[in-house]
């Protein structure tokens, strides 16, 4: 069945990693550590769940080396799901990657919520049959990302905070760059692509498009149904919610009815993002959000975002 | 309002609750088509045909239900013409297995969901068609086999021996997706599908009027 011949270097790869970050648009990806909250993520709506072994507001509250989470746990999730299952890779750490494409998840995230492997070099992601998602701050992280294969941007925010602020901005920056290239003539392309630190080609592309060459998602710090839809009014095309659905707090899961009541409203209210009638409904629904960590108070060195290049 | 050349052409939904409900309003958009996304049942008495998308068809589902949204959607699809792609394939279908969930139930088809394995198992094929213009490209993701059909199901593609492209009076269904690729063929197929039941209406009793007020335009 896994046959890897066919790498994902080729325009098709490519199509069909693009494709399936096609069909998750409009929908909520959640992070989930055990069987049973990927069976409340599937049952209340999601369109893919993230298999970890704890949710960033763990790792930002117990420290430590973040890593792939375990095998087993990867395993244990995958079979109860019926939707798509993603993990998630350290950045750089392209034989965790390798060991991802081997259990068959769809989608690996190399993400700045695991403790960086290398501190050059992201996974060279065309070398991949697996699609990768990539966090980006800016429009030229956002086009490195692509540039090395990946077939998902999400913006990143401040994950396990609850905070939604660094989502928004980093939203507006990557959304600000995108229209600045629309009105500029061919000459200054080329600039932007240096200022930008970007291939020329991808910052022609988004020039005359007006969007990213793949989707873009958003991420970090959505906690209720209103975050969800302030994302998705700001231009993101669906939304990953991570520690905001199954925590309580930074330590201590929310109960599992009030999980599920949360992970429905948020579902809803990205789905009808632009309709304030059933934002109202799902937000009256939605009881208890995450205590979360106001970012204005964490000092720089404990950012995740920063992670990455 | 709806792009369109041609005010008197049929107005085609797009179920929008989730998925790749954009491609298909785009591959509309290319032919000329009216299209109008789809998000309620008062959308849904706008459109003269419907177009189901790719995407995860359990949260097609849950939002249905608590949309109050599955029994209006359940009587359109029983008589006006209604397409569905991969995920809209899975709800149109009689019977769904691994695992078992609820459907619209209008396609006399049993479908099983993710048959062909992971995402890594996805795949672009070229195989031939009913329709004509030779081989159409296909693209299979996470994508469902239809395992079996009824007599009155025409099958107008084949892959490995499995239906991948079939119709049922009003019902066209494909495991792929065409809106992922540059060929429009099977859209133009579903335009005329509209267009045949719309002029067979006319002939056989009073057309109802025109809807007029569509309220969510596409794009």
């Amino acid at each position: 069945m896994t046959d890897h011949k066919n790498n994902g270097s080729g325009s098709h790869g490519l199509r069909l990693k693009v494709g399936l970050a096609e069909m998750l648009k409009g929908g909520v990806i959640m992070d989930v550590t055990d069987a049973q909250q990927a069976e409340i993520a599937e049952k209340a709506g999601a369109v893919a769940v993230m298999a970890l072994e704890r949710v960033p507001a763990q790792i930002r509250a117990e420290g430590g080396v973040a890593r792939m989470a375990s095998i087993k746990k990867i395993k244990e999730i995958m079979s109860v799901s019926s939707i798509p299952v993603m993990a998630k890779c350290r950045i750089g750490h392209f034989v965790e990657a390798q060991v991802l494409q081997e259990l068959g998840v769809d989608f690996i995230d190399e993400s700045e919520v695991l403790t960086p492997a290398d501190e050059l070099h992201h996974v060279d992601k065309h070398a991949f049959k697996t699609p990768f998602v990539c966090g980006a701050r800016d429009l030229g992280e956002a086009l490195r990302r692509i540039a090395e294969g990946a077939a998902m941007i999400r913006t990143k925010g401040e994950a396990g905070t609850g905070d939604v602020v660094h989502a928004v901005k980093h939203l507006r920056q990557i959304v600000k760059d995108m229209r600045q290239l629309t009105v500029m003539s061919e000459e200054e392309l080329y600039a932007a692509a240096k200022e930008h630190r970007a291939p020329y080609e991808l910052v022609r592309m988004v020039a005359k498009s007006g969007k990213l060459p793949v989707p873009n998602f958003s991420a970090g710090g959505i906690a209720t149904p209103a975050d969800a839809a302030l994302v998705r009014q700001l231009g993101a095309e669906a939304v990953f919610v991570g520690s905001g659905i199954f925590m309580s707090d930074s330590q201590t899961f929310a109960p599992a009815k009030e999980a599920e009541i949360r992970a429905r409203a948020i579902v809803r209210a990205t789905t009808f993002f632009d309709d304030p009638k059933v934002l109202a409904e799902a937000s009256e629904e939605c009881t208890g959000a995450m205590k979360g960590l106001a970012i204005a108070a964490l000092d720089a060195s404990s950012m995740m975002q920063t992670r990455g290049w | 309002m709806p792009h369109s050349t041609h005010a008197t052409s049929p107005i085609i939904g797009v179920l929008a609750l989730q998925g790749d409900y954009a491609s298909h309003a785009q591959a509309l958009q290319d032919i000329g088509a009216r299209s109008l996304l789809v998000r309620t049942k008062e959308d849904l008495a706008h459109v003269d045909g419907l177009i189901i998308p790719g995407g995860e068809s359990t949260t097609f589902l849950k939002l249905l239900a608590r949309e109050a949204l599955f029994e209006p959607l359940q009587q359109f699809v029983q008589t006006r013409p209604t397409f569905g792609t991969c995920a809209g394939c899975i709800l149109l279908a009689k019977k769904v297995c691994n695992p078992e969930q609820r459907s619209l139930g209008v396609l006399d088809a049993t479908v099983e969901r993710n048959a062909y394995g992971r995402q890594i198992d996805s795949e672009i094929l070229t195989e031939e068609t009913s329709l004509p213009g030779g081989p159409l490209e296909m693209v299979f993701i996470r994508a469902p086999r239809i395992a079996e059909v009824g007599d009155r199901v025409e099958v107008l593609a084949w892959r490995d021996g499995a239906p991948i492209l079939v119709r049922e009076r009003n019902v066209l269904a494909a495991t792929f997706h065409p809106e992922l690729s540059e060929d429009r063929r099977i859209h133009r197929y579903f335009i005329q599908m509209v267009e045949e039941m719309e002029n067979k209406g006319h002939l056989a009793q009073l057309k109802q009027p025109p809807a007029t007020k569509p309220t969510r335009a596409n794009l």
